[in-house]
């Protein structure tokens, strides 16, 4: 479960204050997917990095299973937009990093690896370096690395988002088809309503200037592919895109 | 393979470049101060084995120890100047005031210090060397785009774990073209400091025969100086080869 209560996250710009998120309540109930949707500038991306651990300067509380959030103590798989992978490692040794860094040597790790690379599409690509790939197969390894982990919370940071359309729907149902054996708790970060609506099984939709959380609302059209083709699923995705808009517009 | 096939040719051609470029002015000028290249290295051939290799053993080691030093105290005060901006606000400026010093201008001092022997030379060497480590491995320590530690600080890493996955790795090119730069300087300051003070070395040889008029002599140790030279490059570019495949 992840909880943040109250954030308020604050930076200096031009010689005032500004808030980049101001009084942000959020739980995510342990084993679910929250899609957090909003225009840019609204602070998701904050939001994700408070709970990763990556700004230390907030008001407010974030824990995460009841405990305080610290790195050191759980397994957080952190997926950033750029897919965070190291230039100068393989795909292989990329995907072992996290385990790496967590000191996990277990003996089935190589065929856990395998397997994942296998189920991901990228097998055989193991000692190529990430910019001999194209940014899909870069996704899968970010993907792999993540759920190789087997993290307590998943954070991804519009994910999906350099992908064309193509792509992006496949990789959707790549994750998903991963996510469902796991259940990881994970807040998904992403600009794309149908994304949200396919993954998300908790929407927070979120509003700028300042960064705030304006509704959650339960979804139950998530994680089935028959209901993303009918006419529900467009009717929401078309009343959440107008939701956003006029919030857009009322700033 | 193919590639180093490639990389073979393009010496050779440099060095046959070079040496028909000599051949030239040698018959053009046709004096004994340009011999022609068969006569140096036929002379090379005679004297290399008893004469210059262990002249060139020296220059090496001494090449070898003043870098290793240059690196072993450089490479820390870099990391730690690049790592923190409080630490380089502290150094900077004695980095700043000592760099521009010349340091071929303490040599006196040095001698004097550390006497005429062994060690004044490698300091020297040491000396003039460990800026260009240092500034080079926090620029690019400074380099590093922040992001780039987001995946590690989020996995809860430890500095070393840090240092080993991001920082070693993103800043080893930029090291790399420092030691290369250092090289050169280093055999250039090293040939000034074996003129004095010692009966070893290549810029002890070199200088012996000129003064000897010994010009067949001079040129062999020139064009040992030379392949000293294109093996140490050699070696850089060797371990850049293996060290950052994935550098382009």
């Amino acid at each position: 479960m992840i909880e943040v209560e109250h954030l308020t996250v604050s930076y200096a710009a031009d010689g005032s204050e500004r808030f980049a998120l101001h009084d942000v309540s959020l739980t995510v109930p342990q084993g679910t997917v929250c899609a957090v949707i909003g225009p840019s500038g609204c602070g998701k991306s904050t939001l994700l990095k408070v709970v990763a651990g990556l700004i230390h300067d907030y008001q407010g509380t974030v824990r995460l299973a009841g405990k305080a959030a610290d790195p050191r103590a759980m397994r957080i798989g952190f997926m950033p937009q750029n897919y965070g992978l190291m230039p100068w490692q393989t795909v292989a040794e990329n995907i072992m990093l996290g385990c790496r860094i967590k000191g996990e040597k277990t003996a089935d790790l190589k065929e856990r690896m395998a397997q994942l690379c296998g189920r991901l599409g990228i097998a055989g690509l193991e000692n190529r370096y990430p910019q001999e790939l194209s940014g899909g197969q870069q996704q899968r390894v970010g993907l792999a690395r993540a759920f190789l982990l087997r993290p307590d919370i998943l954070l991804m940071d519009e994910p999906f988002s350099a992908l064309d359309a193509i792509t992006r729907e496949e990789m959707q149902e790549v994750f998903l088809d991963l996510w469902q054996e796991n259940h990881i708790t994970t807040i998904l970060v992403t600009h794309y309503v149908e994304e949200a609506l396919y993954l998300g099984q908790q929407i927070a939709l979120m509003a700028a200037h300042p960064g705030t959380v304006q509704e959650v609302r339960q979804n139950e059209l998530a994680d089935s592919r028959k209901k993303r083709q009918t006419a529900e699923f467009f009717a929401a995705g078309q009343q959440l895109r107008d939701k956003i808009k006029a919030m857009e517009v009322r700033r | 393979m193919r590639e180093g096939k490639i990389v073979l040719r393009a010496y050779l051609g440099g060095a046959a470049a070079l040496l028909a470029l000599w051949w030239v002015v040698a018959l053009l000028v046709a004096l004994p101060i340009i011999p022609a290249p068969d006569k140096v290295f036929t002379k090379l051939g005679h004297v290399f084995v008893q004469a210059i290799a262990i002249h060139g053993a020296y220059s090496l080691w001494r090449i070898a120890a003043g870098l290793v030093l240059a690196v072993g105290i450089g490479y820390p005060v870099g990391l730690v100047m690049g790592y923190s901006q409080k630490a380089d606000r502290l150094l900077a400026p004695l980095v700043y005031l000592t760099y521009p010093i010349p340091k071929i201008a303490l040599l006196p001092i040095l001698m004097l210090l550390a006497g005429i022997g062994e060690w004044s030379k490698i300091l020297m060497i040491f000396l003039i060397i460990v800026f260009q480590v240092i500034i080079a491995v926090r620029d690019g320590i400074r380099a590093i785009p922040e992001e780039t530690y987001y995946p590690l600080y989020s996995l809860g890493a430890s500095f070393a774990q840090l240092f080993r996955y991001v920082i070693f790795p993103a800043s080893l090119p930029k090291f790399i073209t420092a030691v290369r730069v250092a090289m050169a300087t280093a055999i250039s300051v090293l040939f000034f400091t074996e003129t004095f003070g010692t009966q070893y070395g290549m810029g002890y040889y070199i200088m012996d025969a000129w003064l000897r008029v010994n010009y067949l002599e001079m040129y062999a140790g020139i064009v040992v100086l030379s392949f000293l030279g294109l093996f140490l490059f050699g070696l850089i570019d060797l371990v850049e080869h293996f060290a950052c495949r994935w550098h382009k």
